[in-house]
């Protein structure tokens, strides 16, 4: 144990805090890039004008997105009409039902349905949907969201779930209470701050989903309002504008992405923050 | 209580609906795709062939896209990854600056695919190409390794995250107990904390790389979209999951769609697999 | 006669703004066994750290005073060269899982990347081994992880591991509390047979134990040092009022 490796030694601690900190900063380098990016680019071209009017022709300048607001509001919202419900349901269900080995598979079914890609989901949604309506259609993109925001639902409703302390169902149970009622009345309540955040980060999640939408609910160049019809999206305007060869579409890409970005990181703050509070 | 059997075998049902859901999904998947397995059988995985002109469908060009954009992104983002872990659990003490620090982390993973790609498209893939023209490669801009960057930036997230709850549940006995031998905070961390955690942080790798497997939007922007076999890590290809975006639509004849379809289960096959095995082996993690 | 090892000077030692050890003067005579013995939040176990500079890792953790180990003022050199000549035994038994047993033994210097050859390791392994009373009950199984050993066994293969490093002092932090009764007398008949080779300070609030195994004991009280001695004479004549109150059972 000489003199020498001492100092080598402290040499190498000393450089290995330098990478591990030169690293850590350089990974979040990216996201203010893009977000600087695409909000330089995307800004001016936001005015009144731009969100509420309708796109122009291909090829011609000018135009808005409002279709594509819409229907990403319809679409995110019948979806999350879909996978709210089930969700809640299912987080119920495997956090009452914990232990059983029934539960433990139903467990990792969702799990697994967590990591299919959505493009497979898209697929899944088309041949379920729009083949035997044989039309492109809002409701089957909203089924397809539906599918990926459940296991977010069904997380943390399960989660939450498990945090409500044993003493409490035993103070309803020793009242008298009807199992419903202690699942309706006096659970779900407790949990509501934990569904709320999983919906909120679910919906954060499917707001910027394209890759189901690309042949379900495909675009629009009008407004739609139809469910069994195809509707715009923005997401899937922000695809084919980008991949046009339409300078103007560029720009219009950028402009519906900064206002894309903003709605979704901002929910998925919000949703992040509240979750903080009942993970504690 | 009626109110209350009807109210259990609802819940019961749910579970039920979940194993429907993705038993349909594969049944669906396995049942369109019987077109194309009985036309090309197993050859279907290593024919370069992809020619809807002459229905003649080979999906190796798009495995090898899948692999080589899978694995080289994430290679990408192992150091970056491990250091977030690192930095998050080891060395940085101040709650709130960590807090912080961990949702910029998050937030990556939290901007839209479409719009990852659209940066990548517009502004990555420029910067690409005077990099490559300054090295002498063909200056395309667009490609796998483009794709590779675009990919590793997104996947970073996942695998930080979980290394970093798997090394904070260290417990600080085992890492007193090498500082008490004279070893620095890196020997510390080589000899005791890493391997230690290491299942952990290997499925955390594994769950970025089955991220980064299925990911689509992104890609689709920045591959450059060429059926062919790539020569080089700077060409231009194709994944899986960007073929079946671009040409899905563009789809004409049954055996076409039955054979990305068949691609897609593939693609769903694949990212089971990696689901189970990231379960096993945390589930070998406790000490 | 006794020779002066390590001398503890004015030492006061801080958690922020709260101070935990007022100012302590103390001298450990070499090749004895000294306990440091006191009720819990007495300041012992932060008196050790501070010896081998674990206490500075701590948030907010700060020291005024010297300690001198031979002459030398530990905190005037790097705190990993302290470590390296001072051995710590936790109370909780800590072998690195990731470890076989032969690693753990020389973990020590696996941990400081310090290349021996075979024939050095082996010797060092058994020697050690030996010495903390464990090489019999694993000598055919050296290269498995520990996890399968007794809490006592794995204690000893902490002991072992310190003692691997041919330390100046032995700082044992309440090294029974989570063990057996046999396995604590196997320990306590360890300490009183290491002390022909290694310095010993011993932490501990267990009055009998003191009792059987130190030479010397000092009695801390809310971070201050009350009294200092030879083992049997303060057992049986304290001369603090304290002390015979925590030997009684009346404090603490």
């Amino acid at each position: 144990m000489n003199e020498k490796t001492i100092k080598r030694r402290i040499f190498n601690n000393k450089l290995y805090k330098i990478f591990v900190f030169l690293f850590s900063f350089l990974s979040i380098i990216p996201l203010f890039l893009i977000i600087y990016f695409v909000l330089i680019r995307g800004i001016k071209y936001i005015n009144l004008k731009f969100i509420f009017s309708m796109p122009k022709p291909m090829g011609e300048i000018g135009g808005g997105i409002f279709n594509a607001i819409v229907g990403s509001f319809i679409i995110v919202g019948v979806a999350a009409l879909i996978a709210i419900p089930i969700g809640i349901i299912v987080g119920v269900f495997l956090s009452e039902y914990k232990e059983k080995k029934y539960t433990e598979i139903v467990k990792i079914l969702v799990d697994t349905l967590q990591g299919i890609p959505s493009i497979v989901i898209g697929i899944i949604a088309y041949l379920w949907i729009v083949k035997p309506l044989r039309q492109f259609s809002a409701i089957s993109g909203s089924i397809a969201l539906s599918f990926i925001m459940l296991p977010l639902v069904i997380k943390s409703t399960e989660e939450v779930l498990n945090l409500v302390p044993v003493e409490i169902k035993e103070a309803a149970y020793a009242l008298g209470a009807p199992y419903h009622r202690i699942v309706l009345k006096i659970l779900l309540p407790s949990g509501s701050v934990g569904i709320l955040t999983g919906t909120l980060i679910g919906i954060s999640r499917i707001l910027g989903e394209t890759a189901p939408l690309l042949f379900t609910a495909f675009g629009n160049q009008f407004l739609n309002l139809n469910l069994l019809k195809p509707m715009n999206t923005i997401p899937y305007l922000i695809y084919v504008y980008a991949t046009s060869p339409y300078k103007d579409w560029h720009n219009q890409a950028f402009a519906a992405s900064t206002i894309l970005i903003i709605i979704v990181l901002s929910i998925n703050l919000f949703g992040r923050f509240m979750e903080k509070k009942w993970k504690m | 209580m009626r109110k209350d059997k009807v109210f259990k075998i609802v819940l019961l049902l749910s579970g039920f609906l979940i194993v429907a859901l993705l038993s349909g999904i594969f049944l669906s998947l396995v049942f369109s795709s019987i077109p194309s397995i009985k036309e090309f059988g197993i050859n279907f995985l290593f024919s370069k062939d992809w020619d809807p002109v002459n229905n003649k469908f080979g999906a190796l060009p798009f495995i090898i896209g899948t692999l080589l954009t899978s694995v080289i992104s994430l290679l990408i983002s192992i150091p970056f990854s491990l250091s977030i872990s690192i930095f998050l659990s080891e060395i940085l003490k101040n709650k709130l600056i960590s807090n912080i620090f961990q949702t910029f982390v998050e937030l990556i993973a939290g901007i839209p695919s479409v719009i990852v790609g659209l940066w990548g498209l517009f502004i990555l893939a420029p910067f690409m190409r005077t990099l490559q023209s300054k090295l002498g490669i063909q200056p395309i801009g667009v490609g796998i390794f483009t794709a590779s960057i675009i990919l590793s930036i997104m996947i970073i997230p996942y695998s930080a995250s979980i290394g970093k709850e798997v090394i904070s549940m260290v417990p600080i006995e085992v890492k007193e107990g090498a500082i008490s031998l004279g070893a620095t905070e890196f020997e510390t961390l080589k000899s005791v904390t890493l391997p230690f955690s290491f299942n952990g942080i290997f499925a955390g790798f594994l769950l970025s790389f089955g991220r980064a497997f299925g990911e689509t939007m992104a890609v689709t922007m920045v591959i450059g979209n060429s059926n062919k076999i790539p020569e080089s890590i700077f060409s231009a290809g194709q994944t899986m999951a960007s073929l079946i975006a671009n040409e899905f639509t563009e789809a004409t004849t049954k055996l076409y769609t039955s054979s990305l379809i068949e691609i897609g289960l593939i693609l769903f096959i694949v990212s089971i697999l990696i689901n189970i095995l990231g379960r096993l082996i945390i589930r070998r993690f406790s000490f | 006669m006794e020779n002066v090892i390590l001398k503890i000077i004015n030492l006061n030692a801080y958690y922020g703004s709260q101070k935990v050890l007022k100012n302590v003067n103390l001298e450990i005579y070499e090749n004895r066994v000294t306990t440091i013995l006191g009720p819990s939040g007495c300041g012992k176990t932060t008196l050790i750290r501070c010896i081998n500079r674990l206490h500075e890792l701590s948030p907010g953790a700060r020291i005024e005073g010297q300690i001198l180990l031979k002459g030398e003022d530990l905190y005037q050199i790097e705190p990993m060269i302290v470590r390296q000549k001072i051995g710590m035994v936790f109370q909780k038994p800590n072998p690195f899982p990731t470890m076989t047993i032969y690693d753990n033994v020389i973990a020590g210097y696996i941990l400081s990347g310090i290349k021996l050859s075979k024939e050095e390791k082996d010797k060092i392994v058994e020697e050690s081994l030996i010495k903390s009373g464990l090489w019999d009950e694993v000598k055919e199984s050296l290269f498995k992880k520990g996890t399968f050993l007794s809490g006592g066994q794995q204690q000893r293969l902490c002991i072992a591991r310190a003692l691997a490093m041919k330390p100046e002092i032995l700082l044992l932090d309440e090294p029974t509390s989570a063990l057996d009764p046999v396995a604590t007398s196997i320990i306590e008949e360890l300490i009183i047979e290491l002390k022909k080779s290694v310095t010993t300070v011993l932490v501990t609030h267990n009055i009998g134990q003191a009792g059987r195994v130190s030479d010397y004991t000092a009695f801390f009280y809310l971070g201050e040092l009350i009294e200092f001695g030879k083992t049997t004479e303060m057992f049986t004549v304290p001369k603090s009022k304290k002390t015979e109150e925590y030997l009684i059972g009346k404090i603490g």
